[in-house]
């Protein structure tokens, strides 16, 4: 579903990545691991197409869901109305599932701005739901989720998985998903500028 | 052996600093001898007095002014479709030399204008069209100045630079139109290559030549340098990464 | 393309969506000139044209920096860039609703002003119609300027110096149109320059905004 192959990435015009290799099938998911500044934000966003690859190549990107550290909520709109307005820009009708399995039943009506930081994250990340993406890449999916939520976090990306999607997820903390593959990205730290790159130019 | 090998920045700087002296005489050169062949060595004009002799500096300074804007256009283009780094950097080295170029036309065009319209600013659309173009160099200036990635500042000002060159043939055309309105443009404009006389003609080529060339070497040079200041935060970027 | 213009537009008159603010900021303006060059009749009519097509343009400046920095900081602007919404017709959709909470405004609260310029009769309706022309062109060339500046920590000011010269063309023609039209004089050749350059600005300037917008997202 998701093939990434020979990939190098930059940060702010720097290398940070070279040479990550991987690929996900229906039902598989992948943990990325690495300490602070390891690339694990700028590879997800390379996967969600929002910035270009130095080199190599990643197929499937545009079936891919994207959460990153902000939730991209709207705090003068409600809880439903953030939903439904992504719902319906990614064109599926349905936001009760995923307000139900999210917790979030209750709240509908509560403005996105009143929310409690673990409830923005709860509604941001039930935003996957309603894309009808198959393959989530998630970016810290649980900073400020308290342990009953991070326990409902990962039964529903055990869901999304059973039902044949598939999941690219960078966390620090053990999310409880034994079936999942761990990638660790110190190997693939880029050393010296890709050749091509700007930085070789110059030097 | 291709033009595009210059795109090398350490291929362009070893080049650029052989031509460099010659260019520099060259265009110091032409600068003095059509100077004070226009300035000593003309006769006075029979309506215009000396005054006439500004042309020296206002005509060749013009010039540049459009021709640099250009310059920097061409340059965006080859960045966009070729990518190459020293393009990039070329139209970012530009874009001050062309402004002064503006500064210097419209400050000899109101100096001139003084004596012989009995005005320094008149609305004319030429005037008007250099004022504009000079606030287009500065937005251009503006944005490479303040967006920190070498690279994506690149990117954002060649964009800018193709709107901004429509745009600007646009503001010329509208300029002229609105203009028609206030007064007939035949009073205030006088058309300079048409009035002059070969006599002025000659120096004011030499002088055209000096200027192009002193455009092209302030290029290199100031390109040469960005090439070094950027090479200079990879550097340190890279000391810090290690 | 529908969901988020209509977001767009709850977001503007929900509270803090500083809907009306462009509208204050016009009727300001045209106050403040008047205080400014004396409350003579006859010199208020002959700059009216002039002054109210100024402020408006200057209020349509005010909010521009909204369009594509209010989405940026809570990150929705990047989880937009991932639907399945060309970047074109976001830039579009923004700039439309750009122009219905702030231009149109503009253009219906233009002619009440013209009162108190003492705007001479045969003008309301062509200062109407140019703004209403002209407007949009300022929308989608202040949205080219916003997608230029969004990333940019203090973009408010270096915006401004980008798209007032921008500004220029729209402007001389606009007001052109409502000056002959104020002076009774025959306005057909500026109003199709105006109009030809609104169509223009709105068929190629998304495919500009989304390509700078494309690279300050990544």
């Amino acid at each position: 579903m998701l093939t990434v192959s020979d990939l190098s990435v930059a940060r702010g015009g720097l290398p940070v990545l070279d040479g990550v290799s991987f690929a996900l099938g229906p039902g598989e998911a992948l943990v990325l691991r690495g300490p602070n500044g390891s690339g694990k934000t700028t590879l997800l966003r390379t996967l969600a197409g929002l910035q270009p690859p130095l080199s190599g190549t990643v197929e499937g990107g545009e079936a891919l869901a994207y959460a990153g550290h902000l939730d991209g909520l709207k705090s003068a709109l409600s809880v439903t109305e953030n939903l439904r307005f992504w719902a319906r820009v990614f064109g599926t009708g349905e936001i009760g599932p995923a307000l139900a399995a999210f917790d979030l039943a209750g709240l509908e009506d509560r403005l996105a701005g009143n929310l409690s930081a673990g409830q923005k994250r709860r509604l941001g990340l039930a935003r996957l739901l309603v894309t009808g993406r198959a393959v989530w890449a998630l970016d810290e999916p649980t900073v400020s989720l308290d342990a009953g939520a991070v326990a409902l976090f990962a039964g529903a990306v055990r869901r999304h998985l059973e039902g044949g999607g598939a999941a690219v997820i960078a966390t620090h903390i053990d999310l409880g998903l034994p079936e999942a593959r761990v990638l660790d990205l110190g190997p693939y730290k880029a050393r010296r500028p890709a050749p091509g790159s700007a930085e070789e130019a110059f030097l | 052996m291709s033009l595009w090998e210059y795109a090398n920045p350490v291929k362009f700087i070893r080049a650029t600093d052989r031509v460099l002296p010659w260019l520099a005489g060259l265009a110091g050169a032409c600068l003095v001898v059509g100077l004070i062949w226009g300035f000593f060595f003309t006769p006075d004009d029979f309506r215009q007095g000396s005054t006439v002799k500004i042309i020296y500096l206002h005509v060749p300074s013009a010039l540049m002014a459009i021709n640099g804007w250009l310059m920097m256009l061409v340059a965006s283009l080859v960045w966009i479709v070729r990518r190459h780094h020293v393009s990039a950097l070329a139209a970012r080295a530009a874009a001050p030399v062309g402004a002064v170029m503006t500064v210097i036309a419209l400050a000899t065009g109101a100096i001139w204008g003084q004596p012989m319209w009995g005005t320094y600013w008149a609305w004319d659309p030429r005037l008007t069209s250099f004022l504009i173009l000079f606030l287009f160099y500065l937005g251009y200036i503006a944005l490479w100045a303040a967006v920190e990635n070498d690279d994506t500042a690149a990117d954002l000002t060649s964009i800018l630079c193709l709107v901004g060159s429509v745009f600007a043939v646009l503001s010329r055309y509208a300029v002229n139109f609105w203009n028609q309105g206030l007064h007939q443009g035949a009073s205030l404009s006088l058309d300079k290559e048409e009035n002059v006389a070969d006599v002025f003609y000659l120096p004011l080529l030499v002088c055209m030549g000096g200027f192009i060339l002193l455009f092209i070497a302030l290029v290199f040079l100031r390109t040469q340098t960005e090439i070094r200041a950027r090479r200079m935060r990879v550097l340190l970027a890279r000391e810090r990464m290690a | 393309m529908r969901a988020l213009l209509t977001r767009d537009l709850a977001l503007a008159v929900r509270a803090g969506g500083g809907f009306g603010l462009g509208l204050a900021f016009f009727l300001i303006v045209t106050v403040l000139v008047a205080f400014g060059v004396g409350p003579e009749a006859a010199l208020l009519s002959e700059i009216a044209p002039g002054i109210l097509w100024i402020g408006a343009l200057l209020a349509c400046l005010l909010s521009l920096d909204r369009i594509f920095a209010l989405d940026q900081e809570d990150g929705s602007l990047d989880l937009l860039a991932t639907a399945p919404l060309p970047l074109e017709g976001i830039v579009t959709v923004k700039a439309l609703a750009h122009w219905l909470t702030t231009g149109l405004p503009l253009v219906l609260a233009a002619p009440f002003l013209g009162v108190l310029l003492s705007l001479p009769g045969p003008g309301y309706a062509w200062l109407f119609l140019s703004l209403l022309i002209g407007t949009p062109a300022l929308s989608v060339i202040g949205t080219f300027g916003a997608a230029l500046t969004v990333g940019l920590k203090r973009g408010g000011l270096l915006l401004s110096l980008l798209v007032l010269p921008l500004y220029v063309p729209t402007l001389i023609f606009g007001a052109e149109v409502a000056r002959r039209g104020a002076a009774g004089l025959t306005v057909e050749t500026p109003l199709l320059l105006l109009a030809g350059l609104s169509f223009g600005a709105l068929a190629l300037l998304p495919f500009a905004s989304a390509a700078v917008l494309r690279v300050n997202l990544r």
